[in-house]
């Protein structure tokens, strides 16, 4: 189990990195997305590359961001049953729904894109678009995306495991999830109370 | 057993679904793990075709493709950031202390500080959150009645969901496959009807029940002259200026805009209306540098405080709905520019530093994330929900209905009030929508008529209790217990629950009653949407002076219904294009 923990430790450190990487591509799309309008309107040109780009770059955010989401429960639940089982039975829930849903879900859909994105990249297929971009890499967004989600279900999978055999205290315990967040993400102090 | 599996597997599986999402396992997950599930039930039973999923990829590829969706990330990005900077704060101090001193001004202060957060952060939780920690205090204090106190806050503070940029519009627009702008411009009206009927029922109960909403005593003026007067003078003869300069601005809008594209035209009322208030805002904020910067002394520090607080979300209003509305740029692109817009007034006030820039888009990637993949989950759901004729399964559900359209808008309205209690908005559009929209289509309801019902309804799940999320938010961050007031150094008693359930009850019946109204006249929301026909020359007529607003408000009607050439929105919103439910 000491291994097993160790390597959890591992994947979360490696999910953290990649979540806060993640943050500044949907920075560079707003940026690109308003200069898009701007460059448009004032001086009336216009890339069909540009315009490309920025929902590459936000399918890369929610893309590779949904492992790092999953790690800090981000992923809204519907808890007004759930709320009130005790403990051992949210993790109970949590560790057949990873290996009976998550984790074939994850394979699934690596299994269903890897041959879309290796024909892509083969035959180096382009955007429709005059001067559009090139496919294979937001095709190979997909199963990069589900990978690393699959690699944080066994993380947290381990966890709720040693979780259950009173190794570490409650994994979900200290960020309390945000169903509460509904459209929108509140201050995480409040979440405790609201979330109910 | 198998037989019955293999007749009733939509049914089945529309039960095990919520099986699964009532465990509490992430919805995004639990949704498409029932797809698949379902969907190898189905080809082991013979029922699907074996190689079904092999389509599957292209379909989570086309959402990846969605550009309607990016504006998502870009409107929450814009209200976290303004939210971060202190908007709402500065809102509501400085609003709080121009109606305060008449009866019910500061809950009518919150309800406009509440409209003015939603068409900028469109943050419910930011703006409950802000209104209960400096409005609610100054109302205890002053005597407001709690009902009225918390229920202003709460419902104000769910304007967020029903008002443009609302990201409910955005996602429902997607659902029902009809344009963010359309949306956008559909809820424009019963926005302000909205507003409009929150502050009449204010106005109502501060007439009638003046203990309940007492005005501000002269001691609680925060903004003075040197000489001791309050500059409320000033602030009324600026704003009587503006008004006039606006109304006048409108009137005239048509044959400005006549002239300066050379083409005859008659702007839809929603333009007008937009550029008329940011012809008005323009000219406070020159009236207020110049004050300032030339040491003029003409506006009092309160009024000069006002047209300083009003102008970054006037502005923000401006850059983001005004362009979108006028169609110089596209809902994603309004959301970009209104994301950066608000980064560079949030540096130029001194309200950012990187760590908040950084949080702002952690909280922003982390909606991103989880809507995209319920987005995803609800597709893995549906493609295989419709492959084994699901949607026919619900369609026969609703054809027992009696009533027609007014009995399906009715029932469904019902259901997704009770769906409110329980799911979250995004399960409801996902899942839910898809399947009822063929329905009203193939009843010939028009789909923005019958997406802004929705919003307005799941605006209403925020507020009724015991879930509503509003509430929530309101509880935490009221007082709970008896504290001794800071500048009265009274004992004020906590606000229990019950009382902020209670102040809830009036603005769940006005929203209800909105609704009723939504259904009886399609015209409120369909009405805005024909009037960008009037590109087509054909389709112009001459509309005679009238008074005020009136011009352009015939607008309504100027679209004929089957004009040549005209881009007819949708089938069947013709019907409703020339209906004067204003008459």
């Amino acid at each position: 189990m000491g291994f097993l923990l160790r390597l959890s430790g591992l994947i979360d450190r490696a999910n953290t990195l990649v979540g806060r990487a993640v943050i500044w591509l949907l920075f560079a799309a707003a940026l690109i997305s308003a200069g898009n309008a701007i460059a448009r309107k004032t001086l009336a040109i216009g890339s069909n590359a540009m315009l490309e780009i920025q929902w590459y770059l936000f399918a890369a955010a929610f893309m590779l961001g949904a492992a790092a989401t999953f790690l800090n429960n981000g992923h809204v639940r519907i808890d007004v049953l759930a709320g009130r089982f005790p403990m051992r039975v949210r993790m109970l829930i949590d560790i057949v729904g990873i290996v009976v849903f998550l984790l074939p879900l994850c394979w699934f859909m690596i299994d269903f894109s890897l041959p879309i994105v290796l024909r892509a990249f083969a035959s180096g297929e382009v955007s429709s678009n005059a001067g559009g971009l090139i496919r294979w890499p937001v095709y190979a967004l997909l199963p990069a995306g589900f990978g690393l989600l699959a690699l944080q279900s066994a993380s947290e999978l381990i966890k709720r495991v040693a979780c259950l055999k009173g190794l570490i205290p409650d994994p979900l315990a200290a960020g309390r999830h945000e169903a509460a967040a509904k459209v929108a993400p509140i201050p995480q102090n409040l979440t405790d109370e609201a979330g109910k | 057993m198998i037989e019955f599996v293999t007749a009733n597997l939509a049914p089945i599986m529309f039960g095990v679904v919520v099986l699964f999402l009532l465990s509490g396992f992430p919805v995004a997950f639990s949704l498409a793990a029932c797809g698949l599930f379902f969907g190898f039930i189905g080809i082991e039973l013979g029922l699907l075709p074996g190689a079904m999923f092999q389509a599957l990829p292209l379909r989570v590829f086309g959402i990846i493709q969605n550009e309607t969706l990016l504006a998502i990330p870009f409107f929450t990005l814009m209200g976290l950031i303004l939210e971060r900077s202190g908007m709402a704060e500065d809102l509501l101090e400085t609003v709080g202390q121009v109606f305060g001193p008449v009866r019910g001004g500061l809950a009518l202060a919150v309800i406009f500080v509440g409209a003015l957060l939603a068409a900028t952060t469109g943050v419910v939780a930011a703006s409950v959150i802000s209104m209960g920690l400096i409005s609610l205090p100054i109302m205890l204090r002053y005597g407001y009645s709690r009902p009225l106190a918390t229920g202003v806050i709460t419902a104000s503070g769910t304007l967020a969901q029903a008002l443009p940029p609302s990201i409910v519009l955005i996602v429902l627009a997607d659902q029902l496959g009809r344009s963010v702008g359309d949306m956008y411009k559909g809820a424009f009206v019963p926005a302000f009807l909205l507003i409009g009927m929150y502050t009449v029922y204010v106005v109502a109960l501060s007439i009638f029940a003046p203990k309940q909403a007492p005005a501000l005593p002269p001691e609680a003026r925060i903004y003075r002259e040197p000489n001791g007067a309050s500059g409320m003078r000033s602030l009324t003869l600026l704003m009587t200026l503006l008004a006039t300069v606006g109304f006048a601005f409108g009137h005239f809008y048509g044959d400005i805009a006549s002239a300066l594209f050379s083409r005859e035209r008659t702007p839809p009322t929603d333009e007008t209306v937009v550029v008329a208030l940011s012809v008005a805002t323009l000219l406070a904020l020159a009236m207020a540098l110049a004050n300032r910067m030339l040491r003029l002394g003409l506006l009092s520090t309160l009024a000069e405080r006002v047209v300083f607080v009003l102008i970054p979300p006037l502005a923000l209003i401006f850059l983001v709905l005004g362009t979108i509305f006028i169609g110089v740029a596209t809902p994603t692109e309004g959301g970009a520019m209104g994301a950066i817009g608000a980064l560079a007034m949030a540096l130029a006030r001194r309200r950012l530093s990187w760590l908040r820039l950084r949080e702002a888009l952690e909280s922003t990637t982390r909606l991103s994330v989880f809507v995209m993949f319920i987005l995803i989950g609800a597709t893995v759901f549906s493609f295989t929900f419709t492959a084994i004729d699901g949607k026919e399964w619900v369609e026969h559900l609703f054809d027992k209905l009696p009533g027609g359209q007014v009995g399906f808008l009715i029932f469904v309205n019902l259901v997704i009030f009770f769906l409110g209690f329980f799911l979250d908005f995004f399960e409801i559009a996902f899942i839910l929508i898809p399947l009822l929209a063929p329905i009203a289509d193939k009843l010939g309801i028009d789909l923005v008529w019958f997406g802004i019902m929705i919003a307005i309804n799941l605006q209403t799940s925020f507020l009724t209790p015991p879930f509503g999320f509003a509430l929530f938010y309101l509880r935490s961050v009221a007082p709970t217990q008896a504290f001794i007031d800071r500048v009265t150094k009274q004992r004020i008693e906590g606000i229990r629950t019950s009382q902020i359930y209670r102040g809830s009850i009036a603005f769940v019946l006005i929203q209800i009653t909105l609704l009723g109204l939504l259904i009886a006249f399609p015209g409120l929301v369909t009405g805005n949407l024909d009037a960008k026909v009037d590109v087509d020359l054909d389709s112009i007529r001459i509309v005679p002076e009238g008074e005020g607003w009136g011009t352009t408000s015939d607008s309504w009607g100027t679209a004929p219904d089957d004009a040549p050439g005209t881009p007819a929105p949708e089938p069947g919103s013709g019907a409703w294009g020339g209906k004067g439910a204003w008459d």
